[in-house]
């Protein structure tokens, strides 16, 4: 799927600051009924962001208006469990671009880069920092910028590189996926199909 | 150079290698249904292009499917929705397609291994996150996105950095009443639900080297809930065993070349892993979960850990004993159950059955208990049959389901109320996950039969012994 180009993101975050983050939660099985890739933002965190009658629970951090922008930071081990895509798709068409965590879930971590939105791991400390620096003023703006690998908070200046690797950054510069990259080596594929032993 | 099991398979089908960038893998075995294939078969739509190797592609329906009435139209409408794309886009592009009705459907982790699709040495995805299962046959096999169940069907190849090595050792025998589900519920707790994360594991030593191929596949099918990409175990005489004479096996030469090829697999004396774990099977005993996530699971006969004795988490830790609405040190045993649920890619295989008619013949389902039994094939169900274990199941007062994925995920009708409790040998606990609300205590087919018959948490150990 085609996305738009990531460069610099400069936008306030929401703070869930809960560890072990499943992919049931970011979106729950009953909402994956979806024939078509669109929609899933309303059910983005469903069970902890509505009651069993639909009404917005006040305590969860997507129902609260102080809070906002274009970056979610979880906890450790964002995105674990199910391999469903559709919970990058919720993230991203709640309107997230960029999801900050210490640690995060393989396929989820593949699953966001393959759509355009964009891992950001930092240092426990630095997640920290961030929690801190949004609890002091919720408007607080981060910097991400994918070229220089960094995520900086624009109060104190503090900043953080990130690692990915060096094809999917150019990837996400350019808004390519992996199937335009495929498609020009599928001679190559089909004479090592060849020679497959199975 | 000495190469593990895992850089044998994963090197011998390396089409490309990026520099700083993924290896391009070939795929051998790509599975598909109905919930994570219709996205990606749009995008084929919208770029124009064709399925590569449809032959390389198999069609079943699981995740959403009803188990009662299959023969009758899904009532719902978005799952029947979900199911005719399914059969669409499978006619459409030429591919093999095991709907609902067929008698080779069932989930997608059961019937691979049922036909021989699964085999030594390949190289299977699917888009769902248990497809490890797979490697209990010495496959590279793991879970994809639906952008990556695309680019197989555009062009047989995902883009994949090559995984860190584990090996984790499990010595000794396991002791009476200790399953599989066991083994892999005590390893996860050890290691935790992140402990293999950006690691492909093979697991070693004698537990494994003595395990059934149905109990090999529900200890892979668990290497997800401790966040590896996938787990396998070295081919063996047991895996030919398995494999030999069904349907997409090799026959004749094609078998001999293959047995040739198979043997080769498996890691070198001397070859390094990244990381390596040694257990004890003498220290795992039949295991429950108490949280929301499978790794945190403990002995049955234990009580629930102290917020002090978790590492760092302690306010999930805390979230998750509220959800469950348990206590630290409460005893696991003597709990209150409502649902028992017998199914799901990890353990709806006929072996799983005949645990759970083991402990329930001569016994009748407790009043307080709805039980689910639900096959993961027609396969399962014909042997269910022919063993007599239906017999026992009905005297006992428990009716079969038909196959699917069912309360695993409760995508379909079977989902267990809010703040109930099933004890599931489904592989998550996640909260919600068997329904809004639910509240779900993983466990073996021993344990769900002692649950069941019980009406609470029971060792089953404490039934065996009555058996005797």
């Amino acid at each position: 799927m085609a996305y738009d180009k990531f460069n610099i993101l400069k936008t306030s975050g929401v703070p869930l600051p809960i560890e072990n983050v499943d992919t049931d939660q970011i979106i729950p099985a009953r909402f994956l009924k979806a024939t078509e890739r669109k929609g899933f933002g309303d059910n983005l965190f469903r069970d902890w962001r509505y009651h069993p009658d639909n009404s917005p629970k006040s305590d969860f951090i997507l129902n609260n208006p102080i809070y906002g922008g274009k970056i979610l930071v979880g906890g450790k081990n964002f995105g674990s469990g199910s391999s469903r895509e559709h919970a990058a798709w919720a993230v991203y068409d709640y309107g997230f671009r960029c999801v900050v965590s210490s640690f995060f879930a393989d396929i989820f971590r593949n699953n966001c880069l393959n759509i355009g939105v964009l891992p950001v791991q930092v240092s426990a400390d630095f997640l920290h920092k961030i929690y801190t620096a949004i609890e002091a003023d919720p408007k607080t703006e981060m910097v991400v910028d994918l070229q220089e690998q960094t995520i900086t908070l624009v109060a104190t200046g503090e900043k953080e590189s990130f690692d990915i690797n060096d094809y999917k950054k150019q990837n996400m510069l350019n808004g390519f996926d992996d199937i335009d990259y495929l498609m020009n080596i599928k001679e190559n594929i089909r004479e090592f199909a060849k020679n497959t032993p199975l | 150079m000495k190469k593990t099991l895992f850089d044998k398979v994963w090197d011998s089908h390396v089409v490309h290698t990026i520099e700083n960038g993924p290896d391009v893998l070939f795929i051998d075995r790509h599975m598909i249904h109905e919930v994570t294939s219709p996205v990606a078969f749009l995008g084929l739509k919208s770029r124009g292009i064709p399925v590569m190797y449809p032959e390389k592609t198999f069609a079943t329906a699981d995740h959403n499917t009803p188990t009662i009435n299959q023969h009758l139209p899904v009532e719902d409408p978005l799952s029947a929705n979900q199911l005719r794309a399914l059969e669409e886009n499978s006619k459409l592009h030429g591919i093999s397609y095991w709907g609902l009705g067929h008698e080779k459907n069932g989930i997608v982790h059961v019937v691979g291994p049922e036909y021989g699709i699964t085999q030594p040495g390949a190289t299977i995805v699917c888009g769902d996150s248990h497809t490890s299962t797979h490697g209990a046959f010495g496959a590279i096999a793991f879970g994809i996105g639906t952008s990556e169940v695309e680019m197989v069907l555009a062009t047989q190849c995902i883009m994949q950095q090559k995984a860190k090595s584990m090996r984790i050792n499990v010595n000794g025998s396991l002791s009476r009443g200790v399953t599989p589900k066991d083994v892999a519920l005590y390893i996860i707790s050890k290691l935790s639900t992140s402990g293999a994360t950006g690691y492909f594991v093979e697991y070693a030593g004698e537990v494994f080297r003595n395990m059934s191929m149905e109990g090999r596949m529900t200890v892979c099918n668990l290497s997800i809930e401790m966040g590896a990409r996938g787990g396998m175990i070295a081919p063996d005489e047991q895996t030919f065993e398995y494999i030999k004479g069904r349907e997409f096996t090799p026959v004749g030469e094609a078998w001999d070349k293959a047995m040739a090829y198979w043997s080769t697999l498996k890691t070198d004396d001397g070859a390094q892993f990244d990381q390596e774990v040694t257990f004890d099977a003498a220290d795992i005993e039949p295991m429950i979960t108490y949280g929301t996530n499978p790794g945190m699971g403990m002995g049955i006969s234990n009580g629930i850990p102290m917020a002090e004795a978790v590492e760092g988490g302690v306010a999930t830790y805390k979230k998750s004993l509220q959800y469950m609405a348990f206590n630290e040190g409460d005893n696991m045993i003597g709990k209150p159950i409502d649902f028992v649920f017998l199914g799901s890619c990890t353990n709806g295989r006929i072996e799983d059955f005949r645990a759970f008619a083991s402990i329930v013949k001569g016994r009748k389902k407790a009043d307080n208990v709805t039980a689910w039994l639900v096959p993961g094939s027609h396969n399962v169900v014909t042997s269910i049959r022919e063993e007599g274990i239906l017999d026992i199941l009905h005297e006992a007062g428990f009716e079969l389901r038909e196959p699917g994925c069912s309360a695993c995920l409760a995508m379909n009708d079977d989902k267990v109320p809010t703040g109930k409790y099933a004890v599931s040998t489904s592989n998550r606990n996640f909260e919600g996950r068997q329904g809004p609300g639910s509240r779900t205590l993983l466990a073996s087919p021993l344990v769900a039969a002692a649950a069941a018959v019980t009406g609470k948490v029971t060792d089953p150990r404490v039934l065996m012994e009555e058996l005797v």
